[in-house]
């Protein structure tokens, strides 16, 4: 199963529609979590808000995340081990207010943890190929580190 | 640590919340943690702990930045936290205002989506919190402190 997400926060119609497109050339299941576009798709089931549990469900259950780069899917993908293609949201088509989608795009990449889509082809041979493997992997359970160094950089005052 | 440092986490659901979790691991022996959000759902995902829900907000409908901040102040007098944090964004802002004004600690952590520079509600924050952190090392400055970011922890 391909899961396919793009947050709660704004509609991404360019991305629905492309995987919409893909959708025909692949033959495995793929569910796509859409919020407030006005594309209607033929070949992908779409669910609306999914509570945390069920997003950590479909993440979990499914072989290949393709995301927009929002941190929450990033971050989600790369805890349960999965290949990741994130297609970066663009400011100049309305797609957010601005384009720290493709900087995070581009820094992700570039620290090996996603495979990064910019145009509709890049996205169709990403999904198409069936050997994208899980890049880094996260520690499950993450360190007290960072908070320690928090914590430690108020108490000394 | 003797007495466990009690802390308040606050982060709007998405993103900012699996941020904040990255950081603040609920099984840590030794903090206390209360969890304030602004999704009822988000409370699955830290069972056991203490939960708090506020309603979510944008710039595009702050007006209900006024009602949080009083539920903010509310829920801090209650719980009484050494320390508020929060990875953002725009309720969590909010929260640590009324920590300020209630004078308890207050730290932002901005999120790692921010690579090239601070968010708009992070440079606000650097304005009033105790301490400000960025999740890149190349966005460090005497002010704000790098503590390392939510992908290597």
């Amino acid at each position: 199963m391909i899961f396919v997400t793009i947050g709660t926060q704004i509609s991404f119609d360019r991305f629905i529609e492309a995987v919409d497109e893909i959708a025909t050339l692949v033959d495995e299941p793929i569910i796509a979590q859409v919020f407030e576009g006005s594309y209607q798709t033929k070949n992908v089931k779409t669910v609306d808000f999914l509570n945390p549990d069920e997003f950590n469900k479909l993440m979990e259950e499914a072989r290949l995340i393709v995301g927009h780069a929002g941190m929450g899917t990033i971050l989600s993908a790369l805890k349960y081990e999965k290949p990741i293609i994130i297609f970066p949201r663009m400011a100049s088509l309305g797609e957010h207010r601005n384009d720290h989608q493709m900087v995070t795009a581009m820094r992700m990449n570039e620290l090996g943890y996603v495979h990064v889509a910019y145009d509709r082809k890049q996205l169709k041979t990403l999904i198409l190929n069936k050997d994208l493997q899980p890049l880094k992997k996260l520690n499950r359970d993450p360190s007290n580190n960072m908070i320690d160094f928090i914590i430690k950089s108020v108490s000394k005052r | 640590m003797g007495n466990k440092v009690k802390l308040l986490a606050v982060a709007s659901i998405g993103g900012h919340w699996i941020q904040l979790l990255r950081i603040i691991n609920p099984n840590n022996a030794e903090v206390s943690v209360t969890y304030l959000s602004t999704h009822p759902k988000c409370e699955g995902m830290v069972e056991g702990q203490k939960f708090y829900t506020i309603s979510d907000f944008s710039r595009w409908n702050f007006y209900k930045l006024i009602p949080a901040f009083f539920r903010a102040l509310k829920i801090i007098q209650k719980e009484r936290p050494n320390i508020v944090i929060s990875t953002g964004a725009a309720p969590g802002l909010v929260v640590l205002l009324a920590a300020k004004f209630l004078g308890k600690k207050t730290i932002w952590v901005d999120s790692i989506a921010n690579v090239q520079h601070l968010s708009l509600s992070g440079n606000i924050a650097s304005k009033f919190v105790n301490q400000t952190f960025t999740q890149w090392e190349s966005l460090k400055t005497p002010k704000i402190l790098y503590a390392g970011n939510v992908l290597e922890q």
